[in-house]
Parts: C-alpha cells; sequence; structure tokens
C-alpha cells in the first residue's frame, strides 16, 4: 500500500506555510489546494496573470475572461490580483513565488527534472516550467515513484530533455518523501504501508543516510 | 490623427504582407485578438511568422490560420491544444520554436522597450541553451535571449479609448500588453470604445502611444475547458 493521488496531494500540502505565495502545476499539484491545512493561507498564483486564485465556479458563472493556467474556468477572491504576462514572469523569475509544486515524468539526484517532452512523442511545450523552476525559492515535485513497467523515475541520471538543471528541493512520490541534498538523495518519511526497503529499491538514485 | 476604425478588415488595411511577423495576445482561447486573426484568415496573407502563447484550437483562434496554412512558423511555450498543429508540424509543412513562456513574454516585452537582448537562468542547462550565449553573474549562469520586435501586433482589450488608453479584464490581459509593445503597428480590438476621459488615468494597463489602430466588435469568447463545482445543497 504506498500512497494514492489524494494522500500525495495531502502530504504536499503539509509543505506549504502560512502566508506563502505558491504556484500549483497541472495533474495531482492542483489537487493540494484541496488539503491545504487549517489555518495555513496561502496565496496561488496562476502564471497567465493572477495571484490569488479562487475555486472553480459554479454552474452559470463561469467567466471566459477568468481561467487559471490549465486553461480551466476560475474565480477570483477578495485579495486577487490581475497583471499580464511579463509581470508573472518577472515575480516568478524574480524569486518572489515562495514554491512551486509540480509533477515530473523523472527526478534525478543531482535535482535535474525532466517533465515536458518525450523526444519521438507528441511535442507540446514546456509552457512556464522552466520559468517556475528556475526561478522559485523552493520547487517540490509530486510524482510516482515508478513507472507502469515498474521502473524508477527517480534516477542516478535523467535520460530524457531536462526541464531545468539542479532545481528539485523535495520529491514526494508514492512511496515517500525524498530531499535532493550533497551526494544524492535522503529519505525524509517513508509512505503509510511501505518499507525503506521497498522505497530504496524503487530508487535507482543514490541515497545517502 | 483618428485610431478608431470600422471593422476590422478596416483597421489592418495597408498592414498586411505575405512572410511578416506578428505577435498576438492571448494565453489559450482567453484574451484571443478573435476579430483580427478572421480579417487576417480572410485577408489570405501567407507565410506568417506568429509570436504567441498558444496556437488556438482546431478552428478557432489562431487555429483558423492554421486550417488556411497562412503560418509559417509559430513562436510559442505551448501548443498541445491544436490537433492540426501536430499534423502540419510533422510534416514539416511547419516551423516552430519553443520558448519557454516566460522567456516568450520578456522578449516582447523587452523588444518593445528597446531592449536588444537580456540574460536568463530560464531554460539553463536544457536544450533551449543549445547555440545561446551563456555568461556568469555572482556564481549563476544566465543564457542570452532577444528581445522580439514584430512587424504587426493584434491585441484584444476589453475597453479603449478613442485615443488607444486601453484595459483588460481579469486574466485576459496575459500577453496582450507585451504583446502590444512589440510590434511596430499594434491593432487592438475591444468589447467597446469609450470616450476620452471615461476610463480612470490611474488605472489604464496599455497607454494609448501603443496603440495605432482600434477596433470595436462582438466576441465569441470561447471556453477551453469548463470546470464547475457543485452548489452546497441548503
Amino acid at each position: 500500500m504506498a500512497w494514492d493521488r489524494n494522500q500525495m496531494a495531502a502530504r504536499a500540502a503539509q509543505e506549504l506555510e502560512d502566508g506563502m505565495y505558491v504556484n500549483l502545476g497541472i495533474g495531482i499539484p492542483t489537487l493540494v489546494s484541496n488539503y491545504i491545512p487549517e489555518g495555513v493561507h496561502v496565496t496561488l498564483q496562476s502564471e497567465n496573470g493572477m495571484l490569488g486564485m479562487g475555486p472553480f465556479p459554479y454552474e452559470g458563472e463561469e467567466d471566459p475572461d477568468l481561467i487559471n493556467a490549465g486553461k480551466q474556468t476560475i474565480t477570483e477572491l477578495p485579495h486577487s490580483a490581475y497583471f499580464d504576462s511579463a509581470t508573472s514572469f518577472a515575480m516568478i523569475r524574480g524569486g518572489k513565488i515562495a514554491m512551486a509544486i509540480l509533477g515530473a515524468m523523472e527526478v534525478d539526484e543531482k535535482g535535474d527534472l525532466a517533465n515536458w517532452m518525450i523526444p519521438g512523442k507528441l511535442v507540446k511545450g514546456m509552457g512556464g516550467a522552466m520559468d517556475l523552476v528556475a526561478g522559485v525559492g523552493r520547487v517540490v515535485v509530486v510524482m510516482d515513484h515508478t513507472n507502469k513497467h515498474g521502473d524508477s523515475k527517480v534516477l542516478k541520471e535523467c535520460t530524457l530533455p531536462l526541464t531545468g538543471k539542479a532545481v528539485v528541493d523535495r520529491i514526494i512520490s508514492n512511496l515517500g518523501v525524498l530531499d535532493v541534498v550533497e551526494g544524492g538523495l535522503r529519505i525524509v518519511e517513508v509512505a503509510d504501508g511501505v518499507t525503506e526497503e521497498e522505497l530504496r529499491a524503487a530508487t535507482e538514485a543514490t541515497i545517502v543516510d | 490623427m483618428k485610431k478608431v476604425y470600422d471593422n476590422a478588415a478596416a483597421a489592418l488595411d495597408g498592414l498586411l504582407k505575405d512572410g511578416m511577423t506578428i505577435a498576438a495576445g492571448g494565453f489559450g482561447l482567453g484574451g484571443i485578438p478573435e476579430l483580427l486573426i478572421d480579417a487576417i484568415h480572410k485577408a489570405g496573407t501567407k507565410d506568417l511568422t506568429i509570436a504567441s502563447n498558444n496556437c488556438g484550437v482546431d478552428g478557432f483562434g489562431l487555429g483558423v490560420l492554421l486550417d488556411s496554412k497562412q503560418i509559417r512558423k509559430m513562436i510559442s511555450s505551448y501548443v498541445g491544444e491544436n490537433a492540426e498543429f501536430m499534423r502540419q508540424y510533422l510534416s514539416g509543412e511547419l516551423e516552430l520554436e519553443f520558448n519557454p513562456q516566460g522567456t516568450l513574454a520578456e522578449r516582447m516585452r523587452a523588444g518593445g522597450a528597446g531592449i536588444p537582448g537580456f540574460y536568463t537562468k530560464t531554460g539553463v542547462g536544457t536544450v533551449i541553451a543549445d547555440g545561446k550565449e551563456v555568461k556568469n553573474f555572482d556564481g549563476q549562469d544566465y543564457i542570452l535571449e532577444r528581445g522580439l520586435v514584430t512587424d504587426l501586433a493584434i491585441v484584444k482589450g476589453w475597453k479603449a479609448d478613442e485615443t488607444g488608453n486601453t484595459v483588460f479584464r481579469k486574466t485576459a490581459r496575459n500577453f496582450n500588453v507585451p504583446a502590444a509593445t512589440c510590434g511596430q503597428v499594434c491593432v487592438v480590438e475591444v468589447e467597446e470604445i469609450v470616450p476620452a476621459g471615461s476610463l480612470d488615468p490611474d488605472c489604464i494597463h496599455l497607454p494609448g502611444i501603443y496603440v495605432h489602430r482600434i477596433v470595436q466588435g462582438q466576441h465569441e469568447k470561447r471556453i477551453e475547458q469548463r470546470t464547475v463545482r457543485k452548489r452546497e445543497s441548503a
């Protein structure tokens, strides 16, 4: 028994601290907003030009002028602010966003991240991912530890084209939590019902104690 | 000088030529200059290089210029919503230059601000850095990216006065402001043209100096991913 998508999102939500400005990626990271701990107030940034992203609208209240970076209809909050894309990425590149929580295809022991392209397959583009990992204060990756064949996605060295080099700070997978440290990855936490041996066996990257 | 034109075709009259470069505002289908895109479609201008974060969807937005094969090259960060785009790209009919989203926005902003190049840490150590100058500042590597200046900018605003002062609505502002500034000529389509003096000068998002021509029209404003939540029952 490992963590499911919602449990991974709930664990990632524990990374949030009161007052933080945070950018959540598409997929499991989007679910993180459902698990923000009580008493913790964070402001969500949407890189298409909004701070203070609210929940999805009620049916009939969708506004085509109000979407998130996944092009989904959303709502505003009393403290929301809008700005243009150059300003949005100025705050990302300038290190004003405290944390980004993103998905990953591969991550390695040096903190390299690959999450935008599989050569020979459909190429959709990196969107804002390269800017986010280069610019934000802390990068937390939420991902499955292995692919559907059981091969590790937590590697000694990424094989896919990179989104960023030495950018990942923490990995939250279905098997546990690991930090990128000098010389490799350090186990922070093992998921419920998973043994440390299972976590180590599923990890190709060097684990330092 | 009169900036207001009767319709999108009139607003583009004399500005279009084959092989030109165009910066287009919009993110996904949010805040796209749909009327001007339609007018370019009808004008049949070919071999276009278009800098735009996305390329519309099949049959709407910039997708209509793909369907009619008027685009030679796209400069974009994300093109995943468009099957015809993929078909033309994979068959070699369409050229594609991926820019990270923030780099694309800053290239437009810089171009419009008279800055021919800038260093950014976005993309260092990735394929985006290939062939670009790398420079180390204070122990950190940065790559050189070029400011972008285009022949034309096409932009969608919410309201403009007749001098071109423009305001946008919510997240429909997005790339419209940087795109407007990087065009040597900028045409803005809005939902409403209002008399000068009716917009608060403290709240202008795009000052009229950047806006050469304005047209008012009806917008479809299609939603790409309609997402809603259930009402809590009483």
